[in-house]
């Protein structure tokens, strides 16, 4: 009985790991584009995880105002992705600021798959 | 018996031509209870929302027209303090005629005013903690207090400390350092 419990204990973990790391192809390129670290002018590190951070239910700060940002999860802030206009904006500084370049439209449809995602 | 009743009249008439040039009719700035002490506190939308994504809405009063307009040139916004701030035609061109039209000589505010005439022999300046009235204002401060402060980091974060900058006030009495007991100038 002891050992059958285990089993299924195993295998419950095991389900659950699967399940954390379920995500559409398009949603884990996107994530793989958050956090990949790119040398800014000055020598420094920059990601999109520089100012957003890591964890997307988490608010982030401006690197430079500390101003607080608001989480980039859909899931805490619904309203955020409803204004395709202000989505094109902030892609284009913020691809411009961390990147040194604007992102193609395949990278932006990644990143938004994976943020809408969490 | 005559002469004070002059004296009067003539002192007023500088008040009534300030009151030509104003934001608002003679009336309005005479009936007023409001003296406009500070700066008018931020009322356009899009500024608002714009410019306070990234840091505290400076109320334009803060600024001459002429720092304004380099400040605000679709070029310079690409590189804006070392921060992409690309704003689309027709936002830029609202949030251009909004702050000029309430720049610091052309707003009847005291604060406003204060500014205008400390910047009158220099070239205005881009970085309102480059402007010398509000240098003189916060040169007291110690490097612990901005500079070192966690919660502050640098004089252009003006809400950090005055606990109304959103209503455009800048009293001493509303100055809150963190971490700081109370500060007076």
């Amino acid at each position: 009985m002891h050992q059958y419990s285990l089993v299924l204990l195993v295998l419950l973990g095991l389900a659950a790991a699967s399940a954390q790391s379920e995500q559409t192809p398009t949603a884990e390129q996107g994530r793989q584009l958050w956090i990949k670290e790119v040398l800014g002018a000055k020598g420094d590190s920059r990601a999109c995880t520089t100012c957003h951070g890591t964890d997307l239910t988490q608010a982030g700060e401006h690197q430079r105002t500390h101003k607080l940002i608001e989480p980039m999860a859909k899931s805490v802030t619904p309203s955020r992705y409803e204004d395709p206009k202000k989505v094109a904006k902030w892609f284009r500084r913020n691809c411009k600021w961390t990147w040194g370049r604007e992102c193609t439209a395949e990278e932006k449809r990644a990143i938004l798959s994976y943020l809408k995602s969490q | 018996m005559k002469k004070p009743l002059f004296t009067l009249v003539l002192a007023g008439l500088p008040l009534l031509a300030g009151s030509a040039m104003a934001e608002e009719s003679f009336s309005q700035w005479l009936f007023t209870l409001d003296r406009m002490k500070e700066f008018r506190p931020v009322d356009n939308e899009t500024y608002a929302e714009e410019c306070g994504a990234c840091h505290f809405a400076y109320p334009p009063g803060l600024l001459l027209a002429m720092s304004w307009q380099k400040l605000l040139d679709p070029v310079a916004l690409e590189d804006h303090f070392g921060e992409n701030a690309e704003l689309g035609e027709d936002t830029l061109a609202e949030i251009q005629a909004y702050v000029i039209e309430n720049s610091a000589e052309n707003s009847y505010y005291k604060r406003a005013r204060k500014i205008t005439r400390s910047v009158q022999s220099i070239e205005p300046p881009l970085r309102i903690t480059q402007v010398p009235y509000i240098k003189r204002k916060h040169h007291e401060l110690t490097a612990a207090m901005v500079r070192d402060n966690p919660e502050v980091g640098s004089l252009s974060n003006c809400n950090a400390c005055h606990t109304q900058a959103e209503q455009a006030v800048f009293d001493d009495d509303s100055v809150q350092v963190p971490n700081f007991q109370h500060w007076d100038e």
